[in-house]
């Protein structure tokens, strides 16, 4: 269903580059990050983390630590809420939070939260958390997905499991999801091929720039404020308050700015701790998470094992599909492991396909999103298998995709009927690309993939206020995590009709503004902006009532054209357009304040797709890879401001370099996280990538005003499987783990002969 | 009624059906609409669905109306990252 009120052309603002608001304060360090807070009398939080992997808290001990003359307060899971329910599966989600802040009886990972110390200096309280005694009996562990799923396996958590997982798996095993259509056995006969093969990804983290940090201040009084860095402060301060055992509303919570998040910052981890220490000392309390902390203890993706089964004719059509995921999200239930499932096929018009994902628990830290969760691992394995099928029936990969392409009408391998969407589109651009045509030198290798993500909208809340100069100020609850409040501003821009310039947008704080959900999804530019819309719209609509009464007309006699209200037609009388400025400079005097409002939880986020174009390099000596050209093809819906949808698009495809060359979590034997610093967790560097070269497809979203779709998380979808594709062209052997390192290279090539 | 298409996950709380049919106008008159048809599907329910109708997601919405033969499928909640 098409919004009433679509505009795709024609526009002033939206489509153009101007700077983005925050560019001066971020590139002159005036910009305030989570660590840049202070308050007066503030104290410094360090948390004690637990050394192994898997372990029975016998005892807790902080009296030593409590005699310091600098400690304040020491905290433990005992001051934290007692009445936040645990039950099966997601249905407990507050609790598995509350657990993964603070370990309860048992510490599940190396880097679990034990305790923790507020005083007078950050060194005193580290100094601190070495004289808490903690006794642990440390228990069996499990940090593999496939052993975590044997019936030796470790019990991480018995009644963990929800009503989805059939009898007879191990407990480990949450969550399992199932869907497809067909009779995939009846595909696999017709196919003049079948390919079926095993696949692995480990655990990336995002890798955002800003460690967490946080300032929180929480009376005697139950109240209590809290600045933070966050991609959505909103659900801080309902977790908070739940987690602390408070109302909502006596939590105030502003977000600062964000170092980057990529799903990473969706959730708590420090910020209940420094409340409850801030409540024990009456003080403010600051805490700072270390690069180590934040590689330990917050969440990195989850890790994948997958088996894939692809029938081919040899005219390139798909017969059947079939998909097994297994996710371990660490230990909490929450591994992607439906998205993961629901993504895998989806951008293929398929007859029989069938999708099954495990979600595992493990002895790892609880997984976060990390842009489109759960997506990327499955185009991994899936387009990997289509390119070997697109080798051995000597068939061209892009012609292969486009035969068997998602298009409006198509029945997805999740289900329902595809409206507009834009894959099609995305893969005729990269035919048309001068990329896919360049010579390649000798041994390189180039390879394609295609990738799906559904996107969201959320709850969302917008305030616009117009000022007496006829400026606006747009007040939106989404942390501007990639230059949404330059696309915020050119949408408030098209609607008013004032220049970009005059046009100020602040992420209000949680007392300010109603309830917004969390800046992830894809859904910033998508519902914020659709509210943003909205509520210029409304402004505008109360703009023409008083030219209206001004000119003693009816209200719907009156029109809104560049930036002035005019005359709807001849019929409704002789007047100058009256421009913002003129109505707003007596507004005081002829009504009142002029403000525009929307709330909703929009519906119509649009599905996308992209598809990627990569060569790569491999030096047979020494495993080394290097992607020496890139190309982003993505369907963005309409481009607000086409430099930051550039940008998302070409932040996907470094990110993915990483994930599909160096980045993985490596576990030792002991159950303990062994490069957790960037030195020894390898993730790219600008010499590391080439040019990112974009195009942007518009296929409009009939469920946003403009057109809309988000972008910020179909670009990590695609990178490791056309990477993979590249590397295995110019290794001369398919790459089926990641991160495809240098000794990985060599391995595989010496396996080859 | 409405036709309404489970993920095949849940034929093992519907007697093995992947499609029921339910008198429902809007998605929150149809999930109360399946638990009373099939209690088990109150855990699903809870541990969070968005709805398609017509091929267009639902992520949350308990008041979007069910158009006269309308395409609906039950999925597990979207959400993003």
């Amino acid at each position: 269903m098409a919004l009433d009120d679509l505009k795709t052309k024609d526009f002033a603002f939206v489509g153009t580059r101007p700077n983005r608001p925050d560019g001066l304060d971020k590139v002159t360090g005036r910009a305030k990050f989570g660590a840049d807070a202070h308050a007066p009398g503030m104290l410094h939080g360090a948390i004690l983390r637990s050394p192994h992997a898997h372990a029975r808290i016998l005892r807790i001990d902080t009296s030593r630590a409590e005699a310091l003359k600098d400690v304040k307060a020491v905290v433990t899971r005992a001051d934290f809420s007692d009445q936040v329910p645990f039950a099966p599966g997601l249905e407990g989600e507050f609790w598995n939070v509350l657990e993964n802040v603070m370990a309860g009886d048992k510490a599940l990972y190396d880097g679990h939260a034990v305790a923790a110390v507020a005083a007078t200096s950050a060194l005193a309280a580290r100094d601190a958390l070495k004289l808490i005694e903690v006794e642990y009996e440390v228990l069996p562990h499990v940090t593999d997905v496939d052993k975590a799923m044997q019936a030796d396996a470790p019990v991480i958590r018995e009644g963990a499991t929800d009503y989805s997982v059939p009898e007879g798996m191990h407990p480990n095993v949450v969550r399992m999801h199932e869907s497809g259509h067909g009779d995939v056995a009846a595909g696999f006969a017709e196919a003049d091929l079948v390919i079926e093969d095993h696949f692995t990804t480990e655990a990336t983290h995002q890798g955002y720039i800003e460690p967490h940090a946080c300032l929180a201040t929480l009376g005697m009084d139950g109240k209590g404020e809290l600045w933070c860095c966050t991609q959505g402060h909103w659900i801080v301060q309902k977790t908070c308050a739940a987690l602390l055992g408070i109302e909502t509303a006596n939590l105030r919570v502003t977000a600062s700015e964000i170092g980057g998040g990529f799903g990473g910052k969706t959730t708590v981890f420090i910020e209940p701790v420094a409340l409850a220490l801030s409540r024990k000392a009456n003080k403010p309390v600051k805490l700072v998470m270390s690069r180590s902390e934040v590689f330990r203890a917050t969440g990195p993706t989850a890790s994948a094992s997958m088996d894939i089964k692809i029938g081919m004719k040899k005219d390139g059509t798909i017969t059947a599909a079939e998909g097994i995921f297994r996710l371990q999200g660490g230990a909490f239930p929450g591994g992607p492991a439906e998205y993961t499932a629901m993504c895998a096929f989806a951008p293929y018009n398929l007859t029989n396909v069938r999708q099954v994902g495990y979600d595992v628990m493990t002895n790892r830290p609880k997984q976060a999103a990390y842009r489109a969760p759960g997506s990327p691992m499955a185009a991994f394995a899936v387009e990997s298998v289509i390119d070997e099928l697109c080798n051995q029936l000597g068939l061209d990969p892009i012609e292969v995709r486009l035969k068997n392409a998602s298009r409006e009408g198509t029945k997805a391998s999740y289900g329902p009927r595809f409206q507009r969407i834009g894959l099609v589109e995305t893969l005729e651009a990269a035919k048309a690309h001068p990329h896919l045509s360049a010579p390649l030198k000798p041994g390189q290798g180039r390879g394609i993939s295609c990738g799906f993500w559904f996107n969201h909208g959320g709850e969302t809340s917008v305030s616009l206020a117009l000022s007496e100069d006829g400026s606006a100020q747009v007040m939106v609850g989404t942390p501007d995590i990639g230059g949404s409040r330059a696309s915020m501003a050119l949408m408030a821009a098209e609607v008013l009709g004032i220049p970009y310039d005059n046009i100020r947008v602040t992420i209000a704080d949680t007392a300010t503004l109603g309830y917004n959900d969390v800046s992830h999804g894809s859904r910033v530019t998508y519902a914020s902006g659709l509210a943003t819309i909205k509520a210029a719209r409304h402004a505008v609509e109360k703009l023409c009532e008083r030219a209206a009464k001004k000119w003693g007309i009816p209200v719907d006699a009156v029109k809104w054209e560049n930036g002035c209200a005019v005359p709807s037609g001849p019929n409704a009388g002789d007047f100058d357009p009256l421009p913002l400025a003129d109505i707003t400079a007596d507004m005081g005097r002829t009504g009142g304040p002029i403000s525009g409002h929307f709330e909703a939880t929009p519906e119509g986020a649009g599905v996308s797709f992209a598809t990627h174009i990569v060569d790569a390099e491999v030096d047979p000596e020494t495993g080394k890879t290097r992607v020496v050209r890139y190309t982003v093809i993505q369907d963005a819906g309409k481009a607000i401001h086409p430099t930051y949808v550039e940008g998302q698009f070409q932040g996907g495809a470094a990110q993915g370099i990483g994930w599909a060359l160096n980045e993985e979590y490596i576990y030792g034997e002991d159950g303990r996280l062994q490069n957790s610093v960037f030195l020894d967790y390898r993730i790219p560097v600008a010499s590391d990538l080439p040019m990112i070269d974009t195009v942007i497809v518009e296929v409009p979203n009939p469920g946003h005003p403009f057109g809309v779709r988000g972008v910020g998380e179909t670009s990590i979808c695609p990178p490791l499987a056309a990477i993979a594709n590249a590397v295995s062209a110019a290794a001369g052997v398919r790459m089926r783990n990641l991160p495809m390192s240098p000794p990985r290279i060599l391995s595989a090539l010496k396996a080859h002969g | 009624m409405v036709e309404v298409h489970l993920w095949s996950g849940l034929r093992a709380l519907t007697g093995g059906l992947e499609v029921v049919e339910v008198e429902a106008t809007d998605t929150g008159e149809m999930l109360h609409a399946l638990v009373r048809a099939y209690p088990q599907l109150q855990a699903p329910i809870d541990a969070g669905v968005s709805v398609t109708i017509n091929g267009r997601v639902i992520a949350s919405g308990l008041t979007e109306p069910i158009p006269d033969g309308a395409e609906v499928y039950l999925m597990q909640r979207i959400r993003g990252g």
